[in-house]
């Protein structure tokens, strides 16, 4: 065992993730050598993935407030208000480097870690998605980490009882050492009981509740906040391990905690543990913080309190509570079978003073633990950006129908069924929209009874455009969340970011990192999308190969009434199919290139915010008017490909009679201009929209009816529905089953 | 009817089963903790739940069946009241002996949440009068451990006495291997025991009961229920 005052060695500075000049400023912060457990405690305190140093300088310029924001970035997430007294909680949160070292676990804890932080609030959560980012399917890692991940997603919501609505995956070489794990949770809240997490009141007990402490996850955001290298899978002990099963009693006790009216504060302990949550209680309280560590229920024998205020042990929550009614609270909690420790007090001294067997083991000054944190303006660059393709260069498809099916058949584009059928994405009874379409749809009841409301959710980024053009990358993942919400009847009113790029410390890199936040706050604020919530997650990066820059959006669309809403699948035979939007044939990054010729070249499509935001204000509010029989937003792959999975939902084909245009057919059929849709009517109906859309000047073409088996583009493609399905559905299954 | 839902720790559909009681009845269920020793006075329906009990830890519906409460189940259900075990509900009432078999892993190893079709096997149960006799219904499952298992000599009693009530069939009613989402010996999605008042199933026709979920196929469970308690 180290002694806590063992001399603190410029290799032991190291070890912990603190560079030279960082150990210096402890040193000039407290005037002398910190003991041990100190150290331990800045460490924790001052890694990227809790004091986001790297990045918080561009993040205070991203748009985090709005008429319906009631609880901006800051807290354990974010809160939005949604009317007759209720808020919906949310936040997106990565785990990809535990999930990188050990799939499984790494990725129930990530799904542990955002529901906790959403239950910490006072909400019950109501949806869950996963944004999951793999390398390429031949890669030797890649099958493993796939199956471990879906397999701990699923593991843990399931067991814990929420319905995982929706997500992305996608496979990509950069992803090869680094796999993306973003993981979303929603939760609902009565708008005025909203917990927070800043202590109260001096001499009030803080309390421990949940499950014991052990070492598991001892270090593990100092872990997750640097690059990997050929030994990263020694670092697997930093991993933790989760229990969905203590989470759900946590869940439980603390709702009911909560509604009996003890709770003072309340913050669940995630990255750094015990460390994090007593310092930011105490901070935000302008209180300092004493904790007896002999209290704190352990698991094993001889622990330090080194290791106990490092331990990311799972399921833990501390909490503030008023001192009468202590008693009340540990009766809850012993109902539910979990641990209550009383394991300090808040004081007036504005010190962090951690007690071991009698001695002081730490004692800091508690706001400079989170303010005094180093912040960098690190240097950026410019990202060098790719021309605009010249379509002369990408040849048309020999045989239509081969390259729709290869397209959709694709691992970017094929059905994610395999992967959503392992996760219980029905219970609660309230999924209205389920996985496969654009946006989840879950249903609201309103505490006054009435129709009920609905809540849209979607995850959206598209790592490539962000590659070839940091900034209109960036605008794209706000605009794609956008039409997945319009899509379905929901007005978009806030997203959580979960910000995935490589080292900080690299200008080409900061420099994607600035240029892409530059556009999603371009685009959130163009939209009134305000960023409620979010994670920053740098160091992905293996041997100097950093992941493609990934901004993953989660975004959230209201609908006052849930049952106004359409999916993607063709409704009814001689229903008119509507284009919405103006198709130029953009080929540059798309899909058609990448997957079908192995090329990403040229530049993303550029998005017009104005456009976007009249084009889903259009469609939207046909949904709404119950005028349209299905509605999908085109992206990937383009117009053939979203006809293509309308005509798969609904088991019907379509019959195209494409407009005379100067764009080349493939370019028409393939290409990912944005700011369109998909739409279907009824004929009388689509006339009038026609009409509409006109006086709107929003671009609206009839382009053929819904009807048949097979979906016909005359003289250059027919295929069967079932043909597509078969293509469609085989892929995933048939990789998974492999190896 | 009066009904009465159990909670164990780690049950997550019992909101989700409250609701169906209520949404076809009128009347909210008595929620009723594992660790009490009576069910209250004049409840018709005891129904167990799906989830998680206990983490699933040990082994599916193990620890839940000998929970405090279970003492109570077992005298409703000699004296003819009804259980329903749905999901780890299903797991729980094997665990305690009520009906025969065992639930395995699913054949694929892997959790499953889809729709399927049952076809209704016997309309004439307490559970099942509201269908008609082997009427194709749509009923969404969501397990890791559905795979019925019994011996040859259960099983055949089982299927000679009427008593597998739904089995997973495809949209023409056809009980195929690929209507069979877990590897289910026959099929077999539910079951009755003799007496005919205690009923088990791994779908949750719970979570089909308003247009708003995809359909109401599984009003009719709660409807016969209706009927007769």
């Amino acid at each position: 065992m180290l002694r806590n005052d063992i001399a603190i060695t410029p290799e032991l500075v190291k070890d912990h993730g603190l560079k030279p000049d960082e150990y210096q400023r402890i040193l000039d912060l407290i005037g002398r050598e910190p003991t041990l457990t100190e150290l331990g405690i800045f460490s924790a305190m001052w890694n990227e993935h809790c004091s986001y140093k790297s990045s918080k300088k561009w993040l205070k310029k991203l748009p985090t407030t709005g008429e319906r924001v009631l609880i901006g970035p800051g807290e354990n997430a974010g809160v939005v208000d949604i009317g007759d007294g209720q808020a919906v909680v949310f936040k997106m949160e990565s785990h990809n480097h535990p999930s990188y070292i050990e799939p499984y676990q790494g990725a129930t804890t990530g799904v542990g870690g955002i529901l906790r932080d959403v239950f910490t609030m006072g909400a019950r959560p109501i949806a869950a998605m996963n944004a999951l980012r793999f390398g390429e399917p031949s890669h030797p890692k890649t099958h493993h980490i796939v199956s471990g991940v879906v397999a701990g997603v699923g593991g843990y919501g399931n067991s814990f009882g929420v319905p995982t609505v929706g997500g992305e995956v996608n496979f990509h070489p950069r992803y090869n050492g680094n796999c993306l794990v973003n993981a979303f949770a929603a939760g609902l809240i009565d708008s005025d009981k909203i917990f927070l997490s800043e202590a109260k009141g001096v001499g009030m007990p803080v309390v421990y509740l949940g499950s014991k402490t052990g070492r598991d996850g001892m270090g593990g955001a100092t872990m997750a906040s640097a690059e990997f290298d050929d030994n990263s899978h020694e670092k697997r002990p930093t991993v933790q391990v989760g229990d969905p099963f203590a989470e759900k009693l946590l869940l439980e006790a603390s709702l009911e905690l909560m509604a009996s009216g003890a709770v003072i504060a309340i913050q669940d302990m995630g990255a750094a543990g015990l460390t994090c949550s007593a310092v930011e209680m105490g901070a935000k309280g302008n209180l300092g913080l004493e904790l007896n560590l002999d209290a704190v229920p352990t698991r094993e024998e001889g622990m330090t309190a080194y290791e106990m205020m490092l331990s990311e042990s799972q399921e833990r929550m501390l909490m503030v509570l008023h001192p009468h009614l202590e008693e009340q609270a540990e009766a809850i909690f012993r109902k539910w079978g979990l641990d209550f420790a009383i394991v300090g007090y808040t004081t007036d001294t504005l010190r962090f003073v951690v007690k071991h067997h009698g001695e002081v083991m730490a004692d800091l000054p508690i706001k400079d633990l989170g303010d005094q944190a180093p912040e960098y303006d690190r240097p950026w660059v410019e990202p060098a950006t790719q021309p605009v393709l010249d379509l002369a260069s990408v040849p048309a498809p020999a045989d239509y129908a081969t390259a729709l099916l290869d397209l959709i058949g694709s691992p970017n584009l094929s059905s994610r069924r395999w992967v959503w059928e392992q996760y219980d994405h029905l219970i609660q009874g309230n999924t209205v929209q389920r996985p496969g379409g654009d946006a989840a749809v879950v249903r609201v009841e309103r505490p006054q009874g009435g129709t009920a409301k609905g809540l849209g959710f979607t995850c959206d980024v598209t790592p490539r455009y962000v590659e070839a053009d940091p900034y209109e990358g960036g605008k794209q993942a706000i605009a794609e969340s956008w039409r997945n919400l319009c899509a379905v009847g929901a007005l978009p009113i806030a997203v959580t970011d979960n910000l995935n790029f490589g080292n900080p410390e690299r200008p080409e890199i900061m420099g994607q990192f600035v240029k892409a936040l530059e556009g999603l706050g371009e685009a959130c604020r163009a939209l009134d999308m305000p960023i409620v919530s979010g994670n920053v997650s740098l160091y992905n990066e293996t041997n100097g190969v950093a992941i493609l820059p990934t901004p993953a959006i989660g975004a959230v669309g209201l609908m006052d009434d849930v049952t106004k809403t359409v999916g993607v699948a063709f409704a009814d035979a001689e229903d008119v199919i509507l284009l919405v939007g103006e198709t130029a044939g953009w080929m540059g990054q798309s899909s058609y290139l990448f997957e079908l010729h192995g090329r990403e070249e040229g530049a993303p499509p550029p998005v017009d915010l104005a456009l976007e935001k009249k084009n889903g204000d259009f469609v939207r509010e046909a949904v709404i008017a119950g005028r349209l029989s299905a509605a999908h937003d085109l992206s990937d792959g383009g117009l053939l490909v979203a006809l293509a999975e309308m005509a798969m939902a609904g088991a019907k084909g379509a019959r195209l009679l494409l407009p005379e245009t100067d764009v080349p057919l493939h370019a028409f059929l393939f290409g990912e201009d944005q700011a369109r849709y998909v739409v279907t009517a009824k004929p009388a109906e689509a006339s009038a929209l026609i009409v509409d859309a006109a006086m709107a000047g929003v671009a609206v073409t009839a382009i053929g009816a819904v009807g048949g088996s097979e979906l016909v583009v005359p003289g250059h493609l027919t295929v069967a529905v079932d043909a597509l399905r078969q293509r469609h559905e085989s892929w995933m299954p048939s990789y998974m089953s492999g190896v | 009817m009066k009904a009465a839902v159990l909670v164990f720790p780690g049950i997550n559909r019992e909101r989700d089963m409250a609701r169906a009681f209520e949404s076809v009845t009128g009347e909210k269920p008595a929620m009723v903790w594992h660790t009490e020793t009576e069910l209250p006075a004049g409840v018709d329906v005891v129904a167990v739940p799906g989830g998680f009990s206990y983490g699933d830890y040990l082994r599916c519906g193990a620890i839940a069946a000998r929970s405090p409460i279970i003492d109570a189940v077992k005298r409703h259900a000699e004296r003819g009241g009804y259980v329903l075990g749905v999901c780890n509900g299903f797991q729980i009432v094997t665990e305690i002996g009520l009906l025969p078999g065992a639930l395995m892993r699913n054949a694929s190893l892997k959790f499953v949440c889809k729709e399927v079709r049952l076809r209704v096997d016997n309309a004439t149960t307490a559970f099942t009068s509201a269908y008609a006799p082997r009427q194709v219904i749509r009923c969404p499952i969501a397990h890791g451990e559905g795979n019925y298992f019994a011996d040859a000599e259960t099983l055949a009693r089982l299927e000679g006495e009427g008593r597998v009530v739904f089995r997973y069939c495809d949209e023409a009613g056809e009980a195929t291997e690929a209507a069979n989402p877990n590897g289910s010996l026959n099929g077999i999605a539910g079951i009755v025991n003799a007496r005919g008042n205690v009923l088990g199933m791994m779908p949750h026709p719970e979570n089909l009961i308003e247009v708003l979920q995809g359909g109401v196929d599984g009003r009719g469970l709660f409807e016969s229920l209706a009927k007769v308690a």
